[in-house]
């Protein structure tokens, strides 16, 4: 297929898109779109809880708002918006055209899609899930209505995604790296992409099978958790928490990557440490595996079980703890640049450290006794997630939009923001400590007046709004920067020293003309200091091959959907079975069309390339 | 090398499914995947084995379980795949007949297991062990029944591929697919010697 043939409208171009960087716009857009529902979920809750005995919203209601704002947020607004970056990054990072399976990353996010859509179809069909984001089994299976089909369905479609998109980045990053890439040359998102990877690869069977057992109970007539039939509701905690725990560090290692990257740029230095940052991140990976338990100290699993987990969680603040000075000593005797991502970068260290001492704290089982299920636990995960995660993520934002949309954002406005967001957060969340060991339980919509809870409650409220108006204004950057913005060079902060600042803003379609060859850590700063402009080749200019784009992966993923929809309803009417197998068809359809069509790809001629690297393009 | 490239057994590489970038690709990803599939499995046994003895007055394994036909059935998937292995050997030897032939008679030997499974279940319906009899009912029928439909996938893979490219031959892009389609039915094999131990052997034995 020749070039101009593929002109086609930007709609279609989107539906049927393999290229990573356009994947990772369109994680962006659907990210950032569910993260804007579950902050608006939290804002309703902290309304709510502005004063006591408040009526705003109702026991039920406060539930389901609950349920959605804590599932929205790690399963469709976090884990997206990092594959976001993952996908404009990562394969830059690494010198790859692509990632290994351009179909398949498509695919993944289609599927993520449609779990997130179907899941907040429940709002309009009788009522959201209620059962909280963890879904326990003796409390889910008595929920009435449709609410927790729609998460059981919902996750069990979206974690397919999750899972294809792990494994596509694991192979990306074994076989797509340039030549002279080594494992220990690999920029530290990268690494953390790849750990975070095979986390997702191990932990999220668990859930789908927690999740299966689940449904299959709930709307198959099955027993594994209903003990009068010799089920055992226990099973379900563990299966979710093999899944729950190391999900923490999916979310938080690459967090981790983000701010390693972000560091050493703003300092202009590299990466102190980099052997133990790797080896820190493998560590947590491997101990983040070891320490599901510790969710489950009150269940009573007996001294023996609770003293393991307690020391293994522990053990967790030593490889975090080396990581944080790393950190530090990146920024000792930097040059440093207080920009929008720097400012993320420096407040994230406190704002972490403080998680995790709370987190060492609830790791002591004793002592656990007291903070479970109090808003003590709630500001725990919010500091770990909100100040780890959600930082590193508008850190990320700021500092890679340029390389994905090829203009800059406002600095200005980037800087109110952070400040907004930095107060609101904490202004939210350390009074909750404070709340949490005053005995105020957390997933309960009301609290009565003169015990000390009310003006702890409202302070969190007010912080609340700061943090929304943070967002917004970081809304506002991204349509001003849209009209207006400034074009941004290819290396566009000027000090970059990772592959993707070598190529223009925003990469060519096919990332570099000629695959780099690297000589080290920071390839793109070595051959900076040495007085080059670009990258040493490896490779001849020539043709270039690239994947089709394919409407398969939308229409499988909406088989899905559509089947969902059938078993959901399966046992109220009598047209939920044919339409469930009517999506399983359309589904196994597409899969079929895809294995007997041979898709042999494209090529790009040399011509074109070497017209598009004159019109600015430098790789 | 080149998917598209035309070749023969002079020139058809040893390890036809790494010789390209793509095959690599997917050489390496299903080896993840199955990974995955390993820890789903591992999920539904360390249910089973909660759960294998809560029949809530329901049949239980003792009195249904009977060896003749849990034998046979292993003996025909073990076969089939030691004949997916034939049919990999030739394959590397750049012999598309024989491969086809010993890919057929794979798909008989799973056919015949899947028969002796349906068969099964529905004999253990007849005595009374429905899927919503017990935990220890629910726990069987689904890890059991999710081996069986991977039994199934594997089988109208495996399938497809072989009328697929039944006139055309063998080369490097359809290589690394006959390739996974046979480590997947390797995996499937594992699965069901543990569960011929965790489920049928523990169950007879008590």
């Amino acid at each position: 297929m020749s070039t101009a043939a593929r002109k086609k409208s930007l709609i279609w171009d989107y539906l049927t898109t393999v290229d990573h960087k356009k994947i990772a716009i369109l994680y962006l857009i659907a990210g950032g779109l569910f993260f804007l529902i579950g902050g608006l979920e939290a804002l309703l809750m902290r309304i709510q809880l502005m004063k006591p005995n408040n009526d705003f919203l109702n026991g039920d209601l406060f539930n389901q708002v609950m349920t959605m704002h804590g599932t929205t947020m790690i399963f469709f607004a976090a884990t997206p918006l990092l594959f976001a970056l993952m996908n404009a990054v990562v394969p830059l990072q690494i010198g790859a055209r692509d990632v290994a399976f351009p179909f398949l990353n498509a695919l993944g996010f289609w599927l993520f899609f449609f779990g997130g859509v179907f899941l907040n179809c429940s709002w309009f069909l009788g009522g959201a899930p209620d059962a909280g984001w963890t879904s326990y089994a003796s409390l889910s299976l008595e929920s009435p209505g449709h609410g927790i089909d729609f998460y059981l369905l919902g996750l069990q479609i979206s974690g397919f995604g999750t899972l294809i998109s792990g494994i596509n980045f694991l192979v990306t990053i074994v076989t797509m790296r340039a030549p002279g890439m080594t494992f220990m040359r690999m920029p530290m998102f990268t690494w953390t992409t790849f750990v975070a990877s095979a986390l997702i690869l191990f932990a999220f069977p668990p859930l789908t099978v927690g999740l299966l057992l689940l449904m299959l109970d709930r709307l198959f007539g099955a027993n594994f958790f209903d003990p009068a039939l010799g089920g055992n509701t226990i099973i379900y905690e563990h299966l979710f928490w093999i899944f729950g725990h190391p999900e923490v560090y999916i979310l938080v290692l690459p967090a981790f990557g983000i701010f390693s990257e972000v560091i050493a740029t703003f300092s202009r230095k590299r990466l102190f440490g980099y052997s133990s940052m790797v080896f820190a991140v493998v560590l947590i990976g491997f101990l983040g595996f070891m320490v599901w338990a510790h969710h489950m100290f009150t269940v009573g699993l007996g001294p023996v079980a609770n003293a393991i987990f307690a020391v293994a969680t522990m053990t967790i603040a030593v490889p975090t703890g080396i990581k944080i000075f790393n950190w530090l000593f990146t920024m000792w005797g930097g040059n440093i640049r207080f920009t929008t991502p720097m400012l993320y970068a420096v407040s994230f260290i406190p704002s972490f450290v403080m998680g995790g001492v709370t987190g060492v704290m609830l790791a002591s089982a004793p002592a656990d006794y007291q903070y479970h299920d109090t808003y003590f636990v709630v500001a725990h995960f919010h500091y770990v997630i909100v100040g780890g995660v959600v930082f590193a993520l508008l850190a990320g934002t700021h500092y890679w939009w340029p390389k994905m949309f090829g203009k800059m954002l406002n600095e200005a406005l980037g800087k109110i923001t952070f400040v907004l967001f930095f107060v609101g957060f904490h202004l939210t969340f350390f009074i909750q400590h404070f709340l949490g060991l005053m005995g105020m339980p957390r997933r309960v919509f009301t609290f009565l007046p003169n015990q000390g809870l009310d003006t702890g409650n409202l302070v969190s409220t007010i912080g609340a709004f700061f943090m929304t108006a943070g967002v917004i204004i970081l809304l506002i950057n991204v349509v001003i920067s849209s009209i207006s913005g400034k074009k941004a060079e290819a290396d566009a902060w000027g000090v970059g020293r990772t592959l993707e600042w070598a190529v223009s803003s925003p990469a060519p379609e096919y990332n570099f003309a000629q695959i780099p060859l690297v000589r080290g850590l920071d390839a793109y700063w070595l051959e900076k200091m040495e007085g080059k402009k670009g990258l040493t080749p490896a490779e001849p200019l020539g043709d270039i091959h690239m994947p089709n784009p394919s409407v398969l992966p939308f229409v499988i993923s909406l088989g899905l959907f559509v089947s969902a929809f059938g078993f959901l309803y399966h046992n109220d009417y009598s047209w939920g079975l044919p339409v469930a197998i009517l999506g399983l068809v359309i589904t196994f359809g597409s899969m079929f069309l895809r294995s007997i069509i041979d898709d042999y790809g494209f090529h790009i001629h040399k011509d074109e390339i070497i017209e598009a690297e004159k019109k600015g393009v430098k790789a | 090398m080149h998917v598209e490239e035309k070749l023969t057994a002079e020139t058809f590489p040893a390890e036809p499914e790494r010789a390209t970038l793509e095959g690599k690709n997917k050489f390496l990803g299903f080896w993840f995947f199955l990974g995955g599939e390993t820890v789903l499995f591992a999920s539904l046994f360390a249910t089973f084995i909660a759960l294998r003895d809560k029949t809530a007055g329901g049949p239980t394994s003792e009195e249904l379980f009977q060896m003749p036909v849990v034998f046979v059935a292993t003996m025909l998937l073990l076969t089939s795949s030691l004949t997916s292995v034939y049919a990999i050997h030739h394959m590397k030897n750049f012999d598309f007949k024989k491969m086809q032939l010993w890919f057929g008679i794979t798909v008989l030997l799973g056919l015949a297991f899947l028969g002796l499974e349906i068969f099964e279940f529905y004999e253990y319906v007849h005595e009374g062990l429905k899927y919503s009899t017990s935990a220890f009912s629910s726990a069987f029928y689904t890890l059991v029944g999710l081996h069986g439909s991977h039994v199934a996938f594997g089988l109208s893979w495996i399938l497809t591929l072989m009328i697929r490219n039944a006139k055309r031959g063998l080369n490097l892009y359809n290589a690394p697919k006959f390739y996974l389609a046979s480590l997947y039915w390797h995996f499937i094999d594992v699965v069901w010697v543990f569960i011929f131990t965790v489920v049928y052997l523990m169950g007879m034995v008590g």
